[in-house]
């Protein structure tokens, strides 16, 4: 069963002389429970889709379809119950004033949900966290700490979809590996689906099962994981970012 | 031959609750050659290298039994003569270059100002001088490239750029501070490269500052590895991943990779004996 289906999508940005086309007739597909990367250079477009279906950006054409849903112009609350964001800076997306235990409560009530208390506190058993951190503020937490709360947020309306923009690029390896066990974890006890942006292609490679490979707001071509590990990318933009990542 | 000599170097911090040792007594020696310090974030390889050049700002507190650069203590120096250091035998480059040019200032003007203060020249000289040196670092229009400011450049672009005017005073020892994180692996090659060059055929030390193994393991000829404040292991770059230490180890361990996949990865377990234990010399 297909998931997410990104067909034909296009995002632009300004007007006239101004506008940049930072997405160009990206298509691409996510099965239920898949986990699918999105690679590619700096300023490629890989954040700009997730921003699109997140409803981030409103400036798109095409069609985004969310679990059989296609989607309008306006994102409502049973989108977000299905699709959440997690960011690579979550110090950026946690508000500095409220501790966990207000951002992971008021994320809980937002979503329409009772028995607030004992969600708050199985949300940061599920995420590793446990009962010590519950009333600290962001700036008594580490930053693989702080993820872990944006994923706990992320995880409160019981999504189906995750989208993650580059999760681990801001955190050392150690945490790195935490985390992304986390969420290989959290993706096989949940039934959860990914769509993961990274510029790391081994990250890519160890979680997604697919990926796409994005230049200049265009994708050029979308291979397995085993396809990426076996060196068989056949685009020459994908064999030279493969190349570069590597060495030699 | 040596080019720096460090020993027992500690940079701490008044803290509330008491003095915080960022650098715990590191030692070791440069030659020319490019030497790594990796460890996590925290573990102290921008102090390591602040130190050096002596850019720890108060209350922060450097000791060092030496800090050697050519036979000279640069821990009795002058701060005035400590500025001749920083500028004319050991330069800085930082993550960041945005950080680190002036925004209001054409490139060409900046590079221009550099050269001058350091050499008595004509503009017109320093104009040529400032076109070689844009041209040394790869920059291939570097006329139009003088006449732009910082925000009109690309991260790579202007990485390059801040070690081409690091490079204008002909230094001894260029300290570069993550210079590449923040750059797409493409760019990071070519800017790699580059520094690569400068120290092969100008015989320059270079300290290669980093979180990423795999590129100190591929680019440098030496590494030290830090870990609370300390160096824990020194090895060649080249066997980094035969490397040692428990925490190293667990480093190199964490990380996923392309040729050997697993369902889960391998998670860093910290023995409180790492940070006890004293540090390894990294002298040559
Ligand atoms: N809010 C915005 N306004 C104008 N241009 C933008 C905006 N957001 C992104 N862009 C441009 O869109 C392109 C794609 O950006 P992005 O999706 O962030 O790339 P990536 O995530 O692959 O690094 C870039 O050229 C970027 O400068
Ligand atoms: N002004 C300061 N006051 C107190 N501690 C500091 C200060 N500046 C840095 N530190 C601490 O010094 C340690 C080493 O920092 P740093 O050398 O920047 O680490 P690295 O570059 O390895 O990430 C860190 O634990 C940091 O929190
Ligand atoms: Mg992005
Ligand atoms: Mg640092």
């Amino acid at each position: 069963m297909t998931e997410l289906t990104i067909d034909n999508l296009n995002v632009w940005f300004g007007h006239g002389r101004d506008r940049v086309d930072a997405v160009k007739g990206a298509t691409f597909s996510v099965e239920k429970g898949e986990s699918f990367g999105l690679v590619g250079e700096s300023g490629s477009g890989k954040s700009t889709i997730l921003r699109a279906i997140t409803g981030l950006v409103s400036t798109w054409s095409g069609q985004i379809t969310v679990a059989g849903k296609p989607l309008g112009p306006k994102r409502d609350r049973a989108f977000y119950k299905t699709v959440q964001m997690v960011f690579q800076d979550p110090y950026a997306s946690l508000h500095p004033r409220h501790s966990v235990d207000q951002v992971l409560g008021e994320t809980l009530y937002l979503h329409g949900l009772g028995d607030i208390d004992k969600r708050v506190s199985k949300l940061l058993d599920d995420v590793g966290l446990g009962g010590k951190f519950r009333f600290r503020y962001p700036h008594q937490l580490s930053g693989g700490q702080r993820q872990r709360v944006a994923i706990a947020r992320a995880l409160a309306g019981e999504p189906e979809v995750l989208l993650l923009d580059e999760p681990t690029s801001a955190l050392d390896v150690s945490v790195q590996a935490e985390i992304l066990n986390l969420l290989t974890d959290l993706r096989e006890d949940r039934g959860l689906t990914y769509l993961m942006v990274s510029h790391d292609l081994a990250v890519v490679g160890h979680m997604c099962e697919r990926l796409a490979v994005m230049k200049g707001g265009e994708i050029v071509e979308v291979m397995s994981a085993d396809a990426l590990r076996h060196n068989q990318a056949t685009h020459p933009y994908s064999q030279a970012l493969l190349q570069a990542s590597i060495g030699g | 031959m040596t080019l720096l000599d460090v020993e027992n170097l500690w940079v701490k911090f008044p803290t509330r609750q008491g003095i915080f040792d960022a650098v715990r007594g590191v030692s070791f020696t440069l030659g020319r050659e490019r030497l790594g310090i990796v460890g996590e974030s925290g573990s102290g390889k921008s102090m390591t290298g602040r130190a050096i050049l002596r850019l720890i700002r108060p209350p922060g507190i450097v000791t060092a039994d030496h800090i050697t650069l050519e036979g000279q203590d640069l821990m009795t120096l002058s701060e005035r003569d400590m500025r001749d250091v920083r500028g004319q035998k050991i330069s800085m480059v930082m993550q960041d270059p945005k950080f680190s040019l002036n925004p209001v200032m054409t490139i060409g003007d900046q590079i221009i100002e550099a050269y001058r203060l350091h050499s008595k020249s004509t503009k017109a000289q320093a104009y040529d001088k400032a076109i070689a040196m844009l041209e040394a670092v790869a920059i291939r229009d570097a006329a139009r490239v003088m006449r732009a400011y910082p925000h009109e450049m690309s991260g790579g672009m202007g990485q390059r750029i801040m070690i081409a005017m690091m490079l204008i005073p002909n230094p001894k020892i260029l300290i570069a501070d993550e210079p590449t994180s923040a750059l797409d692996v493409s760019v990071q090659r070519q800017v790699l490269s580059i520094m690569d060059k400068l120290v092969t055929e100008r015989g320059m030390g270079l300290i290669f500052i980093s979180h990423d193994l795999n590129l100190v393991s591929e680019f440098c000829d030496r590494v030290l590895i830090m870990y609370a404040g300390r160096i824990v292991e020194v090895c060649d770059a080249a066997n980094l991943h035969e490397a040692q230490h428990p925490y190293t180890r667990g480093l190199l361990n964490s990380l996923p990779r392309l040729d050997a996949p697993r369902k889960r990865l391998e998670v860093l377990k910290r023995d409180p004996a790492w940070s006890e234990a004293p540090s390894v010399g990294g002298r040559q």
